[in-house]
């Protein structure tokens, strides 16, 4: 079966874990890695697994795009530098796939509204947030049985699987993810908080998640679609699971998560990284097919 | 101890770190009232915000009674010399909080990270830098870092523009040779128009003697709380630390002890719903290194699951969590409940 080649921009702990779950893709094969730092890990094992790098950020790839067949771009670089990226590829006909917090385009969770956007074809997608692919599934969970008025996440990761774009954009994170809680989530209001945990061994990711329900919750149906949420979510991170939950209180609703990751680029701990990674690598097979179909 | 002719900023916190007292319950007449009444007593700083900062009103740390900026404007338009300071945890408050503060009069803003991680102060210090605002950073639960490593976090800061720096015992876990020892070392390796502070906490009743020694060893700037107010066994006592610091002929910069000792009593000690006392759960967070905002929250996890509240606090220990990790609370009762089947 033909493949469609992909690039990912950006070398650090991202775009990394991505490559590695491209390779095992049966539809996208990565092909280019572009970076800004000619020593940068990333760089160097995508030298090793055969891929082709620049370190002159995205204008060092731009030419090669044409003659490599490069169709989809994921961007894992950071808010600041994200729009002019686009911009760039867009206009050579790449389908952008955002990894970082700047949201220009429309948010994709998948579980929640990747189909819809197969439909819109949208030039530019956005992931949300590490945190927002954690929690948004759970928020919609809730209001697809009945309104919520407010939609609170919090997450916490490891200071280790926090690189310094994340570092750098930590307004970016809970403005991105309070808006998806509200557009994506399906909440009237929304608000997120992010903490980072330098604990040894490092902790895995933990999200908590609580939804107040316009109208007393209804306990059976809410427990039964939070439940069939989580196996969608598995359905592309096995390790996700809820901990706790859901717990009611009053027109509270709370569920407890936490994401273990598969191990490719850091280890297991940081399932934030994995959900980033795997809820943009379904979201471009689902393209892929389209592509290839047509 | 010699702390003698040394110039002491007192900045109070009932205002903020407070709001954990009261479960970010002040009426905007009680805020005024006392925030009035330390005016009065010549307090130069007082700090006004949520209790886990700008933003930190939310279902995780319970919900203000009214917003920061509703608090920040009523006592701003109350004061006549005290300057009004507010509080951002980066992760929780954003740069836009920043800016309503700024908008609403504050004169300082203090951007607070878990000891570690002091780069996702950047946006925020560098804001508040342009903002032309006395820019603090906060360096939170610092007894968990080592002395070389905190001057590393407080140069992190200081290079972002923070023209002060923050040593914060949040657990009230210090005892006075740890606050000397890393307060001497960001003497001795921050440049020398640096201000340097100490955030006490009364849990194992160190907050004067921790204070004292954080002076002794370089800092000038003093956080503290009046009457008890506080997370946990509440801040340095304020009214405490400014007697046993006039006694030791330090100055204070004109603070009126008397008025200060009266705004304890009369003004702030009725808001309390029960007076603060070095309780178990209190000396835990002190004992165990636990973050102090986490006791109210351990409490109503006890009241509702039934599992004691020392057990709880001593297992957030256990798992290093940090400050801003009030979910834990709930979910480790949770497991503990499951395990005990």
């Amino acid at each position: 079966m033909s493949k469609i080649a992909c690039a990912l921009i950006g070398s650090g702990n991202i775009g990394t874990d991505l490559m590695y779950k491209l390779e095992r893709s049966e539809i996208l094969q990565p092909v280019w890695m572009v970076g800004i730092d000619p020593d940068s890990d990333g760089l160097a094992r995508a030298r090793d697994h055969g891929m082709k790098t620049t370190h002159e950020g995205v204008d060092g790839l731009l030419e090669h795009i044409e003659a490599d067949g490069i169709k989809i771009a994921f961007d894992a670089t950071s808010a600041y530098v994200h729009a002019e990226n686009s911009r760039k590829l867009v206009e050579k006909g790449v389908k952008v796939i955002d990894l970082t917090p700047a949201a220009i385009g429309p948010y994709c969770v998948p579980p929640v509204n990747l189909p819809d956007h197969l439909v819109a074809g949208e030039e530019n997608l956005n992931m949300v947030t590490c945190g927002g692919q954690a929690t948004i599934p759970m928020v919609y969970a809730v209001s697809r049985v009945q309104a919520v008025e407010y939609g609170e996440i919090i997450a916490t990761i490891s200071s280790k699987s926090a690189g310094p774009g994340t570092r750098k954009n930590i307004d970016e994170f809970t403005e991105t993810t309070s808006g998806a809680i509200v557009r994506t989530g399906g909440a009237d209001k929304g608000k997120a908080i992010i903490i980072l945990n330098p604990a040894e061994p490092p902790l895995m990711m933990r999200d908590t998640v609580h939804c107040l329900t316009r109208e007393a919750p209804d306990i059976d149906a809410i427990t039964q679609s939070v439940l069939d949420m989580e196996k969608a979510v598995q359905q592309y991170v096995p390790g996700y699971r809820i901990k706790e939950g859901p717990i009611f209180d009053g027109n509270r609703v709370s569920i407890f998560l936490e994401v273990k990751g598969r191990g490719d680029y850091l280890p297991d701990y940081a399932g934030n990284l994995d959900i980033m990674t795997a809820a943009a690598a379904m979201t471009a097979e689902q393209f892929a097919q389209s592509m290839l179909m047509n | 101890m010699d702390i003698k002719g040394k110039n002491i900023t007192m900045h109070d916190m009932s205002l903020r770190d407070g709001m954990h007292s009261v479960a970010h319950q002040f009426t905007i007449e009680q805020m005024v009232a006392l925030a009035t009444a330390l005016d009065a007593a010549k307090i130069p700083l007082i700090e006004v915000t949520h209790g886990d900062g700008l933003g930190g009103s939310s279902v995780n740390y319970g919900f203000g009674l009214h917003t920061d900026e509703e608090y920040l404007r009523a006592v701003i338009g109350a004061v006549k010399q005290a300057k009004i300071s507010a509080l951002l945890l980066p992760g929780i408050g954003t740069v836009e909080d920043l800016k309503m503060a700024r908008d609403c009069g504050v004169s300082t803003i203090r951007v607070a990270t878990h000891c570690t991680e002091a780069d996702v102060s950047e946006q925020h210090i560098s804001s508040a830098v342009e903002m032309g605002l006395d820019t603090v950073g906060f360096l939170m639960m610092s007894h968990m870092l080592a002395a070389e490593k905190i001057v590393e976090q407080a140069q992190l800061m200081v290079s972002y523009g923070a023209n002060c720096i923050y040593m914060t015992d949040s657990a009230g876990y210090m005892l006075p040779d740890e606050v000397r020892e890393k307060i001497s070392l960001l003497r001795d390796r921050l440049p020398a128009d640096v201000e340097l502070g100490f955030h006490g906490h009364h849990n194992l009743a160190m907050g004067v003697a921790n204070s004292i020694t954080a002076v002794e060893a370089g800092a000038n700037r003093i956080d503290g709380s009046v009457a008890g107010f506080g997370a946990g066994a509440g801040n340095t006592p304020l009214e405490v630390f400014a007697a046993v610091a006039d006694r030791m002929g330090a100055d204070l910069g004109g603070v009126d002890l008397d008025k200060l000792v009266d705004a304890a009593e009369d003004v702030a000690l009725p808001l309390m719903g029960q007076p603060t006392r070095i309780s178990r759960d209190a000396l835990t967070l002190g004992y165990a290194g636990v973050y102090s905002s986490f006791l109210l929250h351990a409490k109503r996890a006890e009241a509702k699951h039934g599992i004691p509240s020392r057990d709880i606090l001593v297992e957030l220990g256990r798992r290093k969590t940090v400050g801003g990790q009030e979910d834990m609370i709930e979910d480790v009762a949770l497991e503990m409940l499951r395990a005990r089947g």
